[in-house]
Order: C-alpha cells, then sequence, then structure tokens
C-alpha cells in the first residue's frame, strides 16, 4: 500500500467530522454497533489475486438468477422456442451424415454413423454455445458491470450455466436414438455427470478467459466463431480418432476435447474409457481453468473502465 | 463515534484520448509487446504526462453511521468516480477505504432490468443484482409491488411498461435494499413530482432508521431535504465538507455568479433582476463580420431543469436594420414570465445565423427576490413561474 502518513499534510481535511449528531434527535435514536474489522477494504490492488470463493459464494442468488435469466429469456418472441436446442444439432447430425457418412463412407467405429455423429454432436454444441455466449457475456453485461458490484466471474459462469439446459433438452433425443438405432443402455452411463462437469469447467475455463480479452479486444468477437469452427475440426467429432495414423495420434491428445468426447462415447456406446486420454483432458482443463481465472482477476479490475 | 465510511487518500488516475489505450485491438499489443525492450524507458517518461488525469486526488474524509452525506459539485467533479469506487465498480489508483457495514448502491435505476422479463421477474433479478438475496426479496416482495403500484402489471414483460411504471418499480426495488450503507446516484431526477415526493420520502425513512447514505445531485432542493451534511468536490478534490447549507452556500457563490467574462467572442456575460424583470447583457468582440448577433439562452430552475428559453430567431427579429458588426453589446430584458423566489442559471448560446461561436451550460447563476409575492409553496408543487393571469368571476 501507498504510505498513508507521508500524504496527510497535503489534504487540509483531513479527517473532518463536523458532524454535530448530538443535536440531531431522529439520529441518536437507531444506534448501530459496528463490526471491529471493516467489512469491505477498497485498495487498488496489486500482484496476484486470488479467487474470492466466498464472496462468489454469497452472491450464488445472482448466479442462479442470471442463469435463469439467460434461460427464459433465450427463446423468447421465437417461433419453435426450445426446440431449437434440439434442431441445431439434429440438423448437424443428418448433414454430416450424408455428406461423411454416407457420400464420403467416414468410419464410425462400428457404429451407426447418425448416432456415431450425434454423441460427438450433443456435447460439442453445448461446448461451443457455452464458450460463444460465454466469451460474449461481458461485453454484453457492459450495463451490469459500470453500475454494479458483483463477483465479475459470475456473467461467464453463468452463461456457461444457462447452456446446461440445452444439453439436457438434446439430450433427450439422444435416448430416443438410442432407442432407435438399438444401442442399449450400458452402465457406462454413470460416467456422464463427470463427463459434463468436465466439459462445463473447460467451457467456463475458455470462457472466462475470452470474455476477459473480450472487454479489451473487440477481435475476440470475430476470432471466436472462427476458432470454434476450427475447433470442430480438429476434434474428433464428425470422425473417430482412430483414422488419424498411429504416429501422430498424440497430437490428439493435446485437444482436452478429445478425450472428453470420446469419453461420452464410451459411456453411451458401453465401451472402456480411455483413462489416459481422459486423464489429460482432466488436467489441461484444470490447467486452463486456472490460467483463465489467473488471467481474469488480472484484468477484472479494469473492466469497468475500458468495457 | 467511529466511522462506518472512512476515506484515506483516495485517488483515481484515468487515461484520457481513451481510443489509444483503454480500447485497444489485439494487434496494437502486439506490437507493442514486440516493442516493450525498446520503449521500456521511453514509455515511463512520455505517457505518463500527457493523456493522463486525476479524476480524484487525494481524498480524505469520514462518514459516522446514520449520517446521510450529499455530494455535490460541478460535472467532472469526480463525484461519480468517488460513488463508483465506494460501489467497488472501479478501483482507485491509490489510497484506501474502509466500510464497516454493507453497501448497495443504486447508481442507475433499473440496473440489469430485462425488457423481455415481467415485472416479477424483473424485481428478482434486480434485486439480486443489487445484492439481495432471493428469501429477502420474497419477504419483501409484496412491500415493493404495493411502493411501485404495479400490482396489475406484475405477469407483463417491463418492455411494455410505459417509462413512468418502469422507473417506479426499479426504484421500489432499490428502496427495500437493507444494506447499512445506501450509495445513490441521481436517481430521484426521474419520474413524475408525485413519485419523486414519494421517494424523498422513502430516502427520508432509510436515513432515519439508522443507516448510512451517501447522495449525489445536482439537485440542491433534494441535498437540501435529505441530508445533514455536504461535500463539495471540485476538480477531484474535497472542497468543503460541512454542514448542509453551508456547503450549499459556499457552492452558489463560489463557482457560479451572476457575472463573468469569457473568450472565444463573448467577451463577458451578466444577468440581474431588476424591478421585476430580468436583464441579460452580454459583450461580443469578433474577429470576422457577422450578419446577426445571435444569442440563445435558457434559463433553469436549481433541479436544472430548464424553465424558458428564447433566442432572435424565434422571435423573429429583423437584423437587415442592423449594420453588421464584430463588435457590440447586447441587452435582452426579459418582461415575462415572473420568476418564484429562487437560484436560477443561465446557460448562453452565442452565434451567427450559422453556427454557434461559443456555449455554455449553466455558465451564470442567479437569484430571483421578491418579484412575484407567492413565497408559501415549495417550488417542488408549484413549479417556477407565475403566469399572468385574466380572471374572471362571473
Amino acid at each position: 500500500m501507498d504510505s498513508t502518513a507521508s500524504d496527510t499534510k497535503d489534504s487540509p481535511i483531513n479527517q473532518v467530522s463536523p458532524s454535530d449528531a448530538e443535536n440531531d434527535a431522529s439520529q441518536t435514536t437507531h444506534q448501530i454497533t459496528l463490526p471491529e474489522k471493516p467489512i469491505v477494504v477498497i485498495e487498488p490492488s496489486k500482484g496476484w489475486i486470488p479467487v474470492d470463493l466466498r464472496d462468489l459464494w454469497h452472491y450464488r442468488d445472482l448466479f442462479y438468477i442470471l442463469t435463469m435469466r439467460d434461460i427464459k429469456v433465450r427463446y423468447k418472441q421465437t417461433l419453435l422456442g426450445a426446440a431449437w436446442a434440439i434442431i441445431q444439432p439434429l440438423f448437424t447430425m443428418l448433414i454430416f451424415t450424408l455428406f461423411f457418412g454416407r457420400l464420403a463412407g467416414m468410419p464410425s467405429d462400428g457404429i451407426p454413423y447418425p448416432i456415431f455423429a450425434y454423441a460427438g454432436l450433443l456435447p460439442w454444441t453445448f461446448f461451443s454455445n457455452a464458450v460463444t455466449n460465454s466469451g460474449n457475456s461481458l461485453v454484453g453485461n457492459s450495463n451490469l458491470i459500470t453500475k454494479v458490484y458483483f463477483p465479475r466471474l459470475i456473467i461467464p459462469i453463468a452463461s456457461v450455466g444457462s447452456g446446461l439446459v440445452d444439453f439436457a433438452i438434446a439430450f433427450g433425443l439422444l435416448i430416443v436414438l438410442m432407442i432407435y438405432f438399438g444401442v442399449g443402455f450400458s452402465a457406462t452411463l454413470i460416467m456422464l455427470p463427470v463427463l459434463v462437469i468436465l466439459t462445463s469447467l473447460l467451457a467456463i475455463g475458455i470462457g472466462m478467459w475470452m470474455s476477459a480479452l473480450n472487454v479489451k479486444y473487440r477481435d475476440i468477437r470475430h476470432a471466436l466463431p472462427f476458432l470454434i469452427q476450427l475447433g470442430m475440426f480438429i476434434s474428433p467429432i464428425i470422425y473417430p480418432p482412430t483414422i488419424v495414423p498411429e504416429k501422430w495420434r498424440f497430437l490428439l491428445a493435446f485437444n482436452p476435447l478429445t478425450g472428453i468426447i470420446e469419453g461420452y462415447r464410451s459411456a453411451i456406446f458401453g465401451r472402456s474409457f480411455d483413462w489416459f486420454a481422459l486423464g489429460i483432458s482432466a488436467l489441461i482443463t484444470f490447467a486452463i481453468l486456472f490460467y483463465s481465472a489467473y488471467m481474469f482477476k488480472r484484468m477484472e479490475k479494469s473492466f469497468a473502465d475500458i468495457i | 463515534m467511529k466511522p462506518i465510511i472512512k476515506v484515506e487518500n483516495l485517488s483515481k488516475q484515468y487515461t484520457i484520448g481513451g481510443a489509444k489505450e483503454p480500447y485497444s485491438t489485439f494487434r496494437e499489443s502486439l506490437v507493442k509487446a514486440a516493442r516493450v525492450p525498446l520503449n521500456a524507458f521511453k514509455r515511463r517518461n512520455k505517457e505518463n504526462v500527457d493523456n493522463r488525469f486525476w479524476a480524484l486526488k487525494d481524498i480524505n474524509f469520514a462518514v459516522e453511521p446514520g449520517e446521510v452525506v450529499g455530494i455535490i459539485g460541478r460535472n467532472g467533479a469526480g463525484k461519480s468516480t468517488l460513488l463508483k469506487i465506494l460501489s467497488r465498480i472501479t478501483e482507485p489508483t491509490k489510497g484506501k477505504v474502509e466500510l464497516y457495514g454493507r453497501v448497495g448502491s443504486l447508481l442507475e435505476v433499473g440496473t440489469g432490468f430485462h425488457p423481455e422479463l415481467t415485472g416479477r421477474e424483473n424485481i428478482y433479478l434486480n434485486g439480486a443484482i443489487l445484492g439481495m438475496k432471493r428469501e429477502e426479496i420474497s419477504k419483501k416482495f409484496d412491500e415493493i409491488v404495493d411502493f411501485a403500484e404495479i400490482e396489475n402489471f406484475l405477469d407483463t414483460p417491463v418492455k411494455r411498461y410505459s417509462s413512468g411504471m418502469y422507473v417506479r418499480l426499479a426504484f421500489a426495488v432499490a428502496a427495500h435494499l437493507e444494506s447499512e450503507i445506501i450509495i445513490v446516484d441521481e436517481v430521484l431526477a426521474v419520474g413524475d413530482t408525485e413519485f419523486q415526493k414519494k421517494c424523498l420520502g422513502k430516502m427520508k425513512n432509510v436515513s432515519q432508521s439508522g443507516r448510512t447514505v451517501l447522495f449525489v445531485s445536482h439537485s440542491m432542493t433534494a441535498v437540501q431535504t435529505l441530508c445533514n451534511l455536504c461535500i463539495l468536490l471540485e476538480k477531484g478534490q474535497i472542497k468543503s465538507f460541512n454542514k448542509t447549507n453551508i456547503v450549499i452556500r459556499d457552492y452558489l457563490n463560489t463557482s457560479k455568479s451572476n457575472y463573468r467574462t469569457f473568450d472565444k467572442g463573448l467577451k463577458w456575460a451578466r444577468i440581474t433582476q431588476e424591478e421585476n424583470n430580468i436583464i441579460i447583457e452580454c459583450e461580443y468582440d469578433l474577429k470576422n463580420l457577422i450578419d446577426i448577433p445571435h444569442l440563445g439562452f435558457v434559463v433553469s430552475n436549481s433541479l436544472g431543469s430548464p424553465v424558458f428559453a428564447s433566442n432572435p430567431s424565434i422571435e423573429n427579429l429583423d437584423f437587415s436594420i442592423y449594420e453588421k458588426t464584430l463588435k457590440g453589446k447586447i441587452t435582452v430584458i426579459i418582461k415575462q414570465p415572473k420568476l418564484l423566489d429562487g437560484d436560477y442559471w443561465l446557460s448562453i448560446w452565442f452565434g451567427d445565423s450559422k453556427e454557434n461561436f461559443f456555449e455554455e451550460k449553466d455558465a451564470l447563476c442567479f437569484q430571483v427576490s421578491a418579484m412575484t409575492k407567492q413565497k408559501q409553496n415549495s417550488q417542488l408543487m408549484v413549479g417556477n413561474v407565475l403566469p399572468l393571469c385574466e380572471w374572471i368571476f362571473q
């Protein structure tokens, strides 16, 4: 902190208290006992700023309400409403099935191509929407950021949270497809919640980083859709990782989505999990999460000034 | 008594010419990063000097619990910056603030209201944004709806609300905040008079319940009614901190007068009350000949609302009888309407028939006394002017 003692001579009005509280009857009637220590200390922050989890927890209601707002607002004044949550992956699946499955004859590990693709598209749609929404969330909520305090992290996280509803709806279609294609329900499905959490954490990690960068560099808004499109092709969504030549396959592991998406397929089709790939994905996810949180906290203090 | 708000050496620096630094593109930053080794010394010396200014500089004050402190000052004096720092929206550059209570801040009416959501949903949304818990909002829900007078529209999206309803609802939510410290910025300027009165009343209740209020306003009337103490900010520093009427008197006397000299063509301007007329005089001295010395003015009340205005083109004056001039004096004698007692502001525009060379809002301040016999009513209730009436009783 800057030294306070040396500056006092410059301030003629240092600690003036011209109150005549005793003259004011209305004021002495209500005495408030003040806490010993200040509840809030406002100072310029320096260096490494940890994420204040207690503060985040304190604002959990805001998190819930912002998530609900995003969900409620998303399909307001649309004709098809929540059906959009299904239309997006369903039609992508149909087109992929036609072009990659039928025309290009893409292998699909012996699983019918439509459901193979859908099993990849389901987490991908969730992930890409979450990252897009999250990345644009701070800029989209600039009116809040310049007018009221709350932990800013809530905004990008809530954007990811609201995507879970779409995911749940799209998951309903997966069950229909599983029944239609005769894919049995296997015990591996219990891994799904873990995979959903992992996908969410990865989306939060990338989303909050992008959202913070977006405040300063509006380039992100243009770069994001492009990067996401790229992400779709470097992740095993339309193809199985097995089509990549053995000696290059390790490159796929650097993409945390590889392990996660293959994890979804293992869970849905009852195959054994590639724990090694999943472990790497989890590791990278947490690394991104911590790095993003660090970057976010560093940039957070200037949000209100530059947004 | 121990203060609930303690502010020490608080300073905030901004970079001006915002386009350059704060809103940069990725490319610029990359280029900059590449140049860092070269520029390490240069940057320090150059950029620090010009394009930075202190919005707040070494602010020190302390507020005791239960006090209602007004913060006044001209535009750009640092009022909003101070509130933003106290509300934790932006960080100070230097200094420290200690708050011994929870802060609820109301810097804007209806922050975060979503037009597509219903009144009911927005109450929860806005409440949560202001820092209330869901159960807290539920507990106060009826009270809020009552205060806002929108019972019948609870399930209508707020985009279909009239602006009055919107403001009422927004203020109602904020008025039910339970924090020990409440920070309010100029929110009473909205809504109709009836509701403004209600808000003022609510604010008074809040302060009487022992909570501490910081209140920024341009309305001296509102500050006077609400605040026992007042801070006057000028150029980012505290000019005075004292009892409200003393500070307001200082403010009106020192920062504003009824006579000022200018450059930019207009040499000086003065406004005075002579008997029952208000007289505006000014002298101009220009480099180029002009066809019409075009003086426009607006008289506003102490709340900042315009009362009346005029200029030569409104009056349809014939300028062909005057010669083109470089210098001259203009006198405006305002005979009607009569103003009620109080402080008023004069905004001035000066130019020719095509453009304005000079404009200054609230350039002069003047006092009106005994122009009318009307004294008993607050101008909040009856307005600022006395009409010229003819009464017929039959």
